[in-house]
């Protein structure tokens, strides 16, 4: 049995003039989480494409299992359970058929694909909706049926690309208890998101991208420490329009300034004092202060420290529950 | 943690490098094909091709150019019956080009993919749930050509064979809009294509109208159609009039094996290139 059950080993894959993958590398051991975290268009579902054998890279090599993808897709495609970041389902057929249907396209006998069916229909309460057709699904159903999909078969290694991306916030908490579930089942599990609390919750280890390059690897932990400044948030009791100017000096790099123009948040070097002198600044400058925060880095300071102002794009800045799939 | 959810070890399903026996690959196929019939089931519209527009087509040819057609040896709706079957199976066969882009634009096949199944039961398993929706079709075609007066003096061998001629030559035109389909951008796209091809084909031929009387370059074209020698092998095996007996061209006066070597020919053919087209739609 191999001991890294996931490899990708600079890997380079483009898309016509577009360069998914610019020489990725990044490992996973057996009954790992490895969280692959990076904005829309950063190569993460790219890399999982090569991994799953559904795409072949340019240059680079892949191992799933031990077994190279590029010389032994089939054998790979025995060992890997995958949900897709667009779940692929049928949507004329029932959420039991789908899984039957899975089930005896992955090898199982008909009788036992529909008693594994059940028994995952069942385990993501999707039992009432079991005789449905698909198409009238929810999203959060949706992607609870691919992610029971992918586990038919019992697969050694999981692929889940952006399994909460468009959830409201109560259908990704549960998809969250099912990954918790399979967590410490002895799966290796490979995770792609745009969420950083996503990867912070559920990955043993970070691999960020951006732009088809890893710019950093390391737990969660170990990513917040690199970060060394921690971070100060103040809110204005009115708008103040020079107040970004004003705490400019005190802090370090650039200030950002909410819409309404009342919150500001920077990072800072921790001191003794800070607050005071933030708030000092402030009041001799005519703007009353309602709350100062500073806090240590969230992996979102993390995350827009590794890849600059104009790095993230839009998928990063937002609330997962405020995303309405289309 | 949840038993249900528990892996089996690496490598437990064998690390088998070649991978599918005979009985995977059938059993992959018969799934495929229950997935298709299950779509008919869901979407029974999908059915008009096969129940309603034969039964319009028939009642519209004989009672609406029944009387203006003259029939040199026999009646018009006898000449046309054969006709039509082959006529609406061959239109039919639009139905397997749609359902593969579907499948190709819905993802469903990116899912079939990342599965250890033996990947041409996609392919398989739709020509023969297709073949069965055909042979439905021919039913329909049949039983509405009976209510109208179609009748035939052969046995039921020839009979048989006749429909058996005329379907086996469907299944091998439904891997060439098999490929159509995985060639094609979109479903809409693949239905037009299916249109702009499959209509020429079957009425530049004697299905609908004795070839005698078409200008000298679309009657060989006529005489050559693959359409035409079906057609012609079914009218000879069940007695029908056969206007086309009287043409020199090899099909018409070898329709029957005519018929089997097109069928073959056409088969031998797209079938590989289908699945040509459809590794490269799925490499990338």
């Amino acid at each position: 049995m191999a001991d890294t059950m996931i490899e990708a080993d600079g890997l380079v894959k483009s898309y016509g003039e577009t360069r998914a993958l610019a020489g990725v590398s990044f490992s996973a051991p057996a009954g790992s989480v490895l969280g692959l975290l990076g904005p829309n268009g950063a190569g993460k579902t790219t890399a999982v494409r090569i991994l799953t054998t559904l795409a072949r890279p340019d240059a680079g090599r892949a191992r799933v299992a031990g077994l190279d993808v590029l010389a032994h897709p089939a054998a790979v495609r025995r060992q890997i359970g995958v949900a897709a970041q667009d779940a692929t389902l049928d949507g004329l057929l029932t959420g039991r058929q789908n899984l039957t249907l899975v089930g005896e396209l992955s090898g199982l006998r008909t009788g036992s694909a529909r008693a594994r069916a059940a028994e995952l229909l069942e385990l993501f309460e999707l039992a009432d909706a079991a005789d449905r057709v698909v198409k009238g699904y929810s999203g959060g159903m949706r992607r609870r049926l691919d992610l029971a999909a992918s586990l038919l078969t019992r697969p050694p290694v999981l692929f889940l690309d952006e399994p909460t991306t468009g959830l409201d916030p109560v259908s990704r908490q549960r998809v969250w208890e099912v990954i918790r579930e399979l967590i410490g089942s002895g799966v290796t599990l490979l995770l792609t998101t745009q969420y950083l609390d996503e990867a912070d919750a559920l990955a043993d280890r970070i691999v960020v991208v951006n732009h088809g390059q890893v710019i950093a690897d390391g737990t969660p932990r170990e990513l917040k420490e690199r970060s060394r400044s921690a971070h100060v948030e103040v809110t204005l009791a009115g708008p103040g329009p020079e107040a970004a100017e004003v705490i400019a000096p005190l802090v370090d790099g650039r200030v950002s300034v909410s819409a309404d123009g009342l919150r500001l948040g920077a990072a800072v070097d921790s001191a003794p004092g800070l607050a005071t002198a933030l708030v000092r600044a402030l009041d001799q400058a005519g703007m009353l202060v309602d709350t100062i925060e500073v806090r240590q880095p969230s992996l979102d300071d993390v995350f827009f420290a590794l890849t600059g102002p104009a790095g993230p794009g839009e998928g990063a800045t937002e609330r997962p529950g405020d995303r309405v799939r289309a | 943690m949840t038993p249900a959810v528990a892996p089996r070890p690496p490598g437990a399903a064998g690390i088998r490098l070649v991978t599918h026996g005979v009985a995977e690959r059938v059993r992959n196929t018969v799934s495929m094909a229950r997935r298709n019939l299950l779509h008919i089931s869901r979407e029974p519209t999908q059915l008009s091709d096969v129940t309603i527009q034969p039964v319009l087509l028939t009642v519209l040819f004989v009672y609406l150019f029944g009387g203006a057609i003259p029939i040199p040896s026999g009646s018009y709706t006898d000449f046309i019956l054969p006709g039509l079957l082959a006529l609406n199976l061959t239109t039919s066969t639009m139905g397997t080009a749609v359902g593969l882009a579907t499948d190709l634009h819905e993802g469903m096949i990116e899912r079939f993919r990342v599965l250890p199944m033996w990947r041409p039961a996609v392919l398989v398993g739709r020509s023969l749930a297709d073949l069965l929706t055909d042979c439905l079709c021919a039913l329909v075609v049949a039983v509405t050509g009976l209510a109208v007066g179609w009748r035939t003096s052969a046995g039921p061998l020839a009979i048989i064979a006749g429909f058996a001629l005329v379907l086996f030559f469907t299944y091998s035109l439904s891997w060439v809009t098999a490929c159509v389909g995985l060639s094609s951008k979109s479903p809409e796209s693949a239905a037009s294509f299916g249109l702009i091809v499959l209509f020429p084909l079957a009425f530049v031929s004697n299905a609908m109208v004795p070839t005698q009387h078409m200008p000298g370059w679309l009657r060989t074209v006529a005489d050559w159609n693959p359409v035409s020698a079906v057609t012609a092998a079914a009218r000879q095996l069940w007695h029908n009039p056969n206007p086309s007996a009287s043409i020199g061209a090899w099909p018409m006066q070898h329709p029957i094996e005519a018929s089997l070597a097109w069928s073959a020919l056409i088969l031998a053919v797209a079938a590989p290139l289908a699945s040509r087209y459809f590794r490269r739609r799925t490499t990338e």
